[in-house]
C-alpha cells in the first residue's frame, strides 16, 4: 500500500467511526424531542401531572443524548477540512451553503431555546416553556432537513454545472430537492421515531420490572408502543419509494443490495445468501423466484439491471447486501414487536416476559438505522459525489500517523464515552423508581437557575422543588 | 491598502470576512467565558458547591455559545474553501486535540450531573481538563496563524506563549463573569482570580503585541506608518487603561448592593474586542497572513449571494433570541429558591 492509500482508508474509518457514533444520538433526539414537546403540550392542556413526570424524566435522558449529538457533531464540521479537503475544493460551493443554513436555521435554534427548555422552566410562564420545547423539535428537524438535502445531492446531484473542474450551482431549488431528497428525508425522520418510540418503550419497560409502580412510565411505554405501532408501516411504504427511487437513479446500488450479478428478468428476492466478489456470485442462496423484479418493477419478469453492467464502477456487494437485510429484518421485528405490545396494552398489566423483550430491543432502532446508513453511504462508492469527485481524490495529504493518532483518540474516547452513556441511562432509570419526579405546579419568573445537583437539597426540604438538574 | 482597490467592486469577500469575524469575535468572548469558568474549578474536596453553582452560571448557555464556532468554521468553508483546507490541514494535530477537550467538557457538563455521585468528581476533573486543553490549543493555533504554521523552535515558543497567553485570557472574562454572577465567598474567590488573570493576560497581550510586529514585517509597517499611527495607536492605549481600570476597580469589590459588579465583565468585553480589531488589522485583507489573501480565497459568487440572502434574515433573529435568552436568565446564579 502507498502512502495515499494507507490516510484514505485512515481517514474514510475515521470518517465512519465519526459518523457512526454521531448519528446514534441525534436519530433519538429528533424525534424524542416531538415526544417531549407532546408531553409538555399534554399536560398544559389537561393539567394531569403524570405527562409532567413523564416530561420530567425525558427530559433529563433527552439533554443527555442531545449533549453527546453536540460534541460528536462539532468532530464532523471540523473533518471536511482536516481529512477531505478535495471535497471542498471541488463542491464547497454546493455544500458550503447548505451546511450554512443548517448552522444558521438550526444550531442556534435549538441550541439556544435548549437551554431555556432545561433551566427556563420556572423563570418563563409555561406557555413559552412550552414554545421553546417547539423550537428545539423545529430545529432539530430543520438540522436534518439540510444535512439530508447536502447527503442526497451528494446521491444524486442535479440543478449544477461544472466550470474550471468546480462545481457551480445553476438553481438552489433543484440542489435541495434533489431526486433522493424527499424519500430520504421522510425515511430518516421516520427511522428517528422509531429509534426513539422503541427507545422510550425500553427503558419504561426497564423501569416498570425494576417495581416501579408509577403510572408515568406506563404513559410513556404507551406512548412509545402506539407511536412504533403507527410508524412501522409507514416505514415499509416510505422504505419502498426510497428502493424504487434508488431503483432509478443508482440502479449499481440496487443491484448490490439484491445480490443481481448478472442482468436478469424475474430477479428472486433472496432472504439468504452469501455473496462472493471473487467468483461474482451467490452461494446458499434462498429466494421467493420473481419477487426482486415484482417490487422493483411492478412486473414479474421485469429487468433488473446486474452489477456486469457496471464493471469497475459499483459498490462493494458484501456491505450492501447484509446490512440491507438487517435493516429490513429490525424494521420487521420492529412492526410485530410494536403490533403485538399494542394488542398486550389492553392488558391491565403486561407479560413480564413481554417487557423484557422490550429492554431487549430498546436500541433496535440504532441498528436499524446504522445498518441502513452503511447500505446508503458505502453504496455510493466508489464516488464520493456521484459522477463528479471519487473518494480517493478528496482526501487530505496529511502524514497517515497523523490520521492514526486522531483515529486512536477519537475511538478511545467513544468507547469510554458510549460506555458512560449506556451506563448512566441505567442508572437514571433505577433511581427513577425510587424518586418521585416532580411536577412545576406554578412556574415562577424570578427563579434561580435550577440545575445543581441533587446533592444540594437538604432532606428536610419539600420533595419536588429541586429537581431539573438536566 | 492597494488590494483593496483592486477589488472595490468585488465586495462579497469583505462582507464574509466581517460576517467571520464576528462569529470568532463572539465565540471568543461567549465560549471564552465559558471556557475560562471550566479553567477556574476549583477542585478541593470542600469546593463541591462553588463547582455546582460555577457550572449552573454558564449551564443554559454553553451549547449555544460553542455553535459560534460552528458558525465561524462554517463561514470559512462557505466562504473561503481554499483558506479552510489550507488552516485545517496545516493545524491537523492541534484541530484533533481541541475536538477532544471539547467532547470532554461537552458530555462531563451532563454526565456530572446524572452520573452516580461517586463519578461526579471524576466527571469535574474531566470538564476541567478539558476545557483547559481546548483553550491551550485554539492559543497555540492561534499563533501557529499568525506565524504562517512555521514549525521552527522560536515560533513554537511564541504558539507556547500564545497558548498561555489565550488560557489567561479565557480565565480573565471567565472570572469576571462568575463576579457578575456569583454571591457571597465565590463572588469574593472571583475578584480575585479575575485581578490574577487580568495581570496575566497583560503580560501575554503585551507580549504577543511585541513579537508579532517583530517577526511580521508587513504586520510592523501597517501599525507604524504616519500618519495612520496616531490613529490605531488608539487601540493599544485604550486596552492598557480597559486593564488598568479593571484592577483599580477589582480591589474596591464586592462592594454593598453588588454595584458594579458586571463592570469588570464588559470592561473584559471591551478588552477582547479591542485586542481582536488589532489583530484583524494587522492582517486584512489576508485570510492567511502572507498567503492567501479573501479574494484569491473567496468561492463562487451565486454561492455567496445564496447564503448572505439567508444570514441576512437570521443572524438579527439569531441574535433576537440570544439576548431572549439572556434575559430569561439574568441574575445570580447561586442560591437555590425553593418554590
Amino acid at each position: 500500500m502507498d502512502t495515499a492509500l494507507d490516510t484514505l482508508m485512515l481517514s474514510r474509518i475515521q470518517f465512519a467511526a465519526n459518523i457512526s457514533f454521531h448519528i446514534l444520538f441525534p436519530t433519538i433526539t429528533i424525534a424524542l424531542c416531538w415526544i417531549l414537546f407532546f408531553f409538555k403540550l399534554r399536560f398544559d392542556l389537561t393539567g394531569n401531572p403524570v405527562w409532567m413526570r413523564a416530561y420530567r424524566f425525558w427530559v433529563k435522558i433527552f439533554a443527555l443524548t442531545f449533549a453527546l449529538g453536540v460534541v460528536s457533531g462539532i468532530t464532523m464540521s471540523f473533518q471536511f477540512g482536516t481529512n477531505w479537503p478535495g471535497y471542498m475544493e471541488k463542491v464547497g460551493n454546493i455544500a458550503g451553503p447548505l451546511l450554512g443554513y443548517e448552522v444558521l436555521t438550526a444550531f442556534f435554534l435549538e441550541a439556544t431555546f435548549l437551554g431555556i427548555m432545561l433551566f427556563g422552566i420556572k423563570r418563563v410562564p409555561s406557555k413559552v416553556h412550552t414554545f421553546s420545547a417547539l423550537m428545539v423539535a423545529i430545529g432539530t428537524t430543520l438540522s436534518a432537513f439540510w444535512i439530508l438535502a447536502l447527503n442526497s445531492w451528494m446521491q444524486t446531484p442535479a440543478g449544477y454545472e461544472i466550470r474550471d473542474g468546480v462545481v457551480h450551482a445553476t438553481n438552489w431549488l433543484e440542489v435541495i430537492f434533489n431526486p433522493s431528497f424527499p424519500y430520504r428525508l421522510m425515511h430518516m425522520l421516520l427511522a428517528s421515531g422509531l429509534t426513539a418510540a422503541f427507545f422510550v418503550a425500553g427503558l419504561s419497560a426497564y423501569r416498570i420490572l425494576k417495581g416501579d409502580e408509577k403510572q408515568a412510565p406506563r404513559l410513556a411505554l404507551k406512548t412509545g408502543l402506539i407511536l412504533a405501532a403507527i410508524l412501522a408501516p409507514l416505514q415499509a411504504f416510505v422504505g419502498d419509494l426510497h428502493g424504487l427511487n434508488t431503483f432509478e437513479h443508482q440502479p449499481q446500488k440496487i443491484a448490490a443490495m439484491e445480490g443481481v450479478w448478472e442482468t436478469e428478468q424475474g430477479a428472486p428476492l433472496l432472504l439468504f445468501a452469501i455473496p462472493d466478489e471473487e467468483t461474482r456470485s451467490n452461494h446458499f442462496a434462498v429466494g421467493i423466484p420473481n419477487m426482486a423484479s415484482l417490487i422493483l418493477t411492478h412486473e414479474t419478469d421485469g429487468e433488473i439491471r446486474g452489477l456486469n453492467s457496471f464493471d469497475g464502477d459499483h459498490p462493494p456487494v458484501k456491505p450492501l447486501f447484509f446490512g440491507f437485510r438487517i435493516m429490513v429484518g429490525m424494521g420487521l421485528l420492529m412492526l410485530a414487536t410494536a403490533w403485538l405490545g399494542c394488542y398486550l396494552l389492553r392488558r391491565p398489566a403486561m407479560p413480564r416476559a413481554f417487557l423484557k423483550f422490550l429492554v431487549a430491543m430498546t436500541f433496535s432502532g440504532w441498528i436499524a438505522t446504522l445498518a441502513g446508513w452503511y447500505v446508503t453511504e458505502v453504496g455510493r462508492q466508489p464516488w464520493l459525489v456521484t459522477g463528479i469527485l471519487k473518494t480517493a481524490d478528496a482526501v487530505t495529504p496529511v502524514a497517515p500517523a497523523n490520521v492514526g493518532l486522531s483515529l486512536a483518540m477519537y475511538l478511545l474516547v467513544y468507547v469510554v464515552l458510549m460506555w458512560a452513556y449506556i451506563h448512566t441511562l441505567k442508572r437514571m432509570a433505577i433511581k427513577s423508581v425510587y424518586v418521585e419526579e416532580f411536577e412545576t405546579a406554578e412556574p415562577a419568573a424570578d427563579g434561580s437557575l435550577t440545575n445543581l445537583p441533587e446533592s444540594h437539597i437538604k432532606p428536610n426540604s419539600k420533595p419536588g422543588t429541586a429537581g431539573g438538574n438536566a | 491598502m492597494n488590494e483593496v482597490l483592486n477589488h472595490s467592486g468585488d465586495w462579497l469577500p469583505v462582507v464574509f470576512i466581517a460576517l467571520m469575524g464576528l462569529a470568532v469575535l463572539a465565540y471568543a468572548i461567549l465560549d471564552g467565558y465559558d471556557l475560562g469558568v471550566g479553567i477556574l474549578l476549583p477542585m478541593g474536596a470542600e469546593d463541591e458547591l462553588q463547582r455546582d453553582t460555577m457550572i449552573a452560571s454558564i449551564g443554559p448557555f454553553w451549547d449555544a455559545n460553542e455553535t459560534w464556532l460552528v458558525l465561524a468554521i462554517g463561514l470559512l468553508l462557505i466562504a473561503f474553501p481554499s483558506a479552510h483546507s489550507l488552516i485545517l490541514m496545516n493545524l491537523y494535530i492541534p484541530v484533533a486535540v481541541m475536538l477532544i477537550g471539547l467532547i470532554m467538557r461537552g458530555v462531563a457538563f451532563d454526565f456530572r450531573a446524572k452520573a452516580a455521585v461517586d463519578h461526579k468528581l471524576a466527571w469535574d476533573r474531566t470538564f476541567k481538563i478539558g476545557s483547559l486543553l481546548t483553550t491551550l490549543t485554539q492559543g497555540y493555533m492561534l499563533g501557529q496563524y499568525v506565524m504562517g504554521f512555521d514549525q521552527s523552535l522560536s515560533s513554537q515558543l511564541f504558539c507556547a506563549v500564545s497558548a498561555l497567553g489565550v488560557t489567561a485570557a479565557y480565565s480573565y472574562i471567565g472570572a469576571a463573569w462568575l463576579v457578575l454572577k456569583a454571591e457571597d465567598q465565590l463572588q469574593t474567590r472571583a475578584v480575585r482570580w479575575t485581578q490574577l488573570a487580568g495581570r496575566a493576560s497583560l503580560v501575554g497581550v503585551v507580549a504577543v503585541c511585541a513579537i508579532n510586529p517583530l517577526v511580521n514585517p508587513g504586520v510592523f509597517d501597517r501599525w507604524f506608518t504616519f500618519p495612520l499611527v496616531m490613529f490605531v495607536l488608539l487601540i493599544p492605549v485604550l486596552c492598557f487603561l480597559g486593564f488598568v481600570g479593571n484592577d483599580i476597580l477589582l480591589r474596591r469589590l464586592p462592594k454593598a448592593h453588588d454595584r458594579h459588579s458586571s463592570v469588570p465583565f464588559f470592561i473584559v468585553v471591551g478588552i477582547f474586542v479591542l485586542c481582536f480589531s488589532g489583530l484583524g488589522f494587522s492582517f486584512f485583507p489576508d485570510i492567511v497572513p502572507g498567503k492567501l489573501n479573501i479574494w484569491e480565497a473567496a468561492s463562487a459568487r451565486e454561492s455567496l449571494q445564496f447564503i448572505l440572502a439567508g444570514a441576512v434574515v437570521v443572524i438579527p433573529v439569531i441574535l433576537m433570541y440570544t439576548a431572549f435568552s439572556y434575559r430569561v436568565f439574568h441574575g445570580k446564579a447561586t442560591e437555590l429558591h425553593y418554590h
